[in-house]
């Protein structure tokens, strides 16, 4: 089997399982649809100021429930073992990592996707014709997000305090991440020229990959023995 | 025991040190000619800041030594000057803080290089905590190791964050720290000062190494009563 298709197999495998239960993600989209909900109860009805803070709205969500999920995903794992399992797979430990990865990445983009309507409708946004502009902000973010997570997760999976301590690991490291997801988003959501966008862009592909490379070095450290 | 002797020494100098650089930072230093006495506090935050720095990049290089030839020394090291690091950081920024408030008028600005300076904090706060809640030793040196590099990776592209947040969010700042051009009296107290924390920092981290040596003679010893 190549390289490829075990990163495969892992990441069908976790998507499989959450797709015969949907906890995770409903939980996720859940979670995030209050988030939307109660921020709008801090921000009154003053339209202007809805449309200059929803693209952190929007990303604060994300983060939040990507929290969620990631940590979910990981604890799955430890039950009955079944980390052990997957390292007794004869796969690279970066295969188990990108694996793992594409899981909670697809997961994470669901849960992006069923919100922005959510979105649209509860702070009055036209997403619909700016949806492609939208994914290209979306997609890299939400990978920076998952990838960073997906380290993180593994690390803090064991912990006594791993609810909290999965968030304080993940968001201070992933800011430069949030600016640029949150910049890129306001750049599409208030209609200014999309070149603006661009140095964000470029900032998150560089956050990605200083995060991949550093996650596929260092991953088999971390689920050794 | 040559360790201690090092120890000592280095106490000893980051003592006199210390003195010296209060005096040269409160009665040799002119006052400035614009700020007055309260730009003395540059001479504690500026080199508490720069030492941090250097703590940061030296557990950056011990998590690295760490990862690939497991020494527990390097660990050690990591740790400690983790520890030392954070102290610094937390002291510098409240110490800029404090000149802050008669200066620029407030406590705290979203200004790029303090927020940078926090997010660094952070980072480094969530590893002390990471590494207190590890049980095992050796697994916690691993994940600490493999937080410390992605966290010492992330600062260039946080500066870089940051950076252009404040430029395309609002106007040029007008508050700028102090004139660039240092006079030599001033040169003298910030560069006495900085030589003492420096060995401050020395002397903290040789102390701490000692009772991480102290705390793996223990475990052998306790290995050794019970067989």
């Amino acid at each position: 089997m190549s390289f490829a298709r075990r990163v495969w197999a892992i990441a069908w495998k976790d998507l499989l399982a959450e797709w015969r239960d949907r906890e995770s993600v409903t939980a996720m989209f859940y979670f995030a649809f209050l988030v939307l909900f109660l921020f709008s109860f801090a921000l009154g009805a003053d339209q202007a100021l809805i449309r200059g803070a929803s693209s952190g709205l929007l990303w604060l969500a994300f983060t939040f429930t990507s929290v969620l999920g990631l940590g979910r995903s990981i604890q799955g794992e430890l039950e009955n073992d079944c980390l052990d399992g997957l390292l007794l797979y004869p796969a690279e430990r970066e295969a188990i990592y990108l694996g793992k990865l594409c899981g909670n990445f697809s997961a994470i983009l669901v849960v992006e996707m069923v919100t922005l309507p959510i979105f649209a409708v509860l702070y009055n946004m036209d997403l619909w014709s700016q949806l492609p502009k939208l994914m290209v902000i979306a997609v890299p973010g939400t990978l920076g997000l998952a990838a960073t997570g997906t380290l993180l997760s593994s690390m803090t999976a064991g912990l006594r305090a791993r609810e909290a301590m999965l968030p304080f690991l993940l968001f201070p490291l992933t800011i430069p991440l949030l600016l640029a997801a949150v910049r890129g988003t306001e750049v599409v959501l208030l209609g200014e020229p999309f070149e603006l966008a661009v140095p964000w862009l470029k900032l998150m592909a560089a956050f990605d990959t200083v995060v991949l490379v550093v996650s596929l070095m260092t991953f088999e450290y971390l689920v050794e023995e | 025991m040559t360790g201690r002797g090092i120890e000592r020494a280095l106490g000893l100098l980051a003592a006199l040190g210390l003195l010296a650089g209060l005096y040269t930072g409160f009665l040799y230093a002119p006052p400035d000619a614009v700020q007055g006495e309260v730009q003395r506090i540059m001479y504690l935050h500026v080199p508490l800041i720069l030492v941090s720095y250097l703590a940061f990049f030296i557990v950056f290089v011990a998590s690295i030594l760490y990862l690939w030839r497991r020494r527990e020394r390097a660990d050690a090291i990591a740790h400690s000057s983790a520890e030392i690091g954070v102290l610094f950081t937390a002291l510098a920024i409240a110490a800029g803080s404090i000149w802050g408030r008669p200066t620029w008028g407030t406590w705290w600005t979203w200004d790029a290089r303090l927020t940078t300076t926090t997010i660094l904090l952070l980072i480094f706060i969530g590893y002390l905590m990471l590494r207190a809640l590890v049980d095992d030793h050796s697994r916690g040196a691993v994940f600490g190791a493999v937080l410390a590099i992605i966290g010492f990776l992330d600062i260039p592209i946080i500066h870089m964050s940051v950076v252009w947040w404040r430029t395309l969010h609002q106007p040029p700042s007008i508050l700028r720290p102090g004139p660039s051009t240092v006079a030599p009296d001033m040169q003298v107290a910030l560069y006495t000062n900085l030589a003492a924390w420096m060995l401050l920092y020395g002397y903290l981290l040789a102390k701490r190494l000692r009772l991480e040596e102290a705390r793996w003679e223990l475990n052998r010893l306790r290995m050794e009563s019970l067989g």
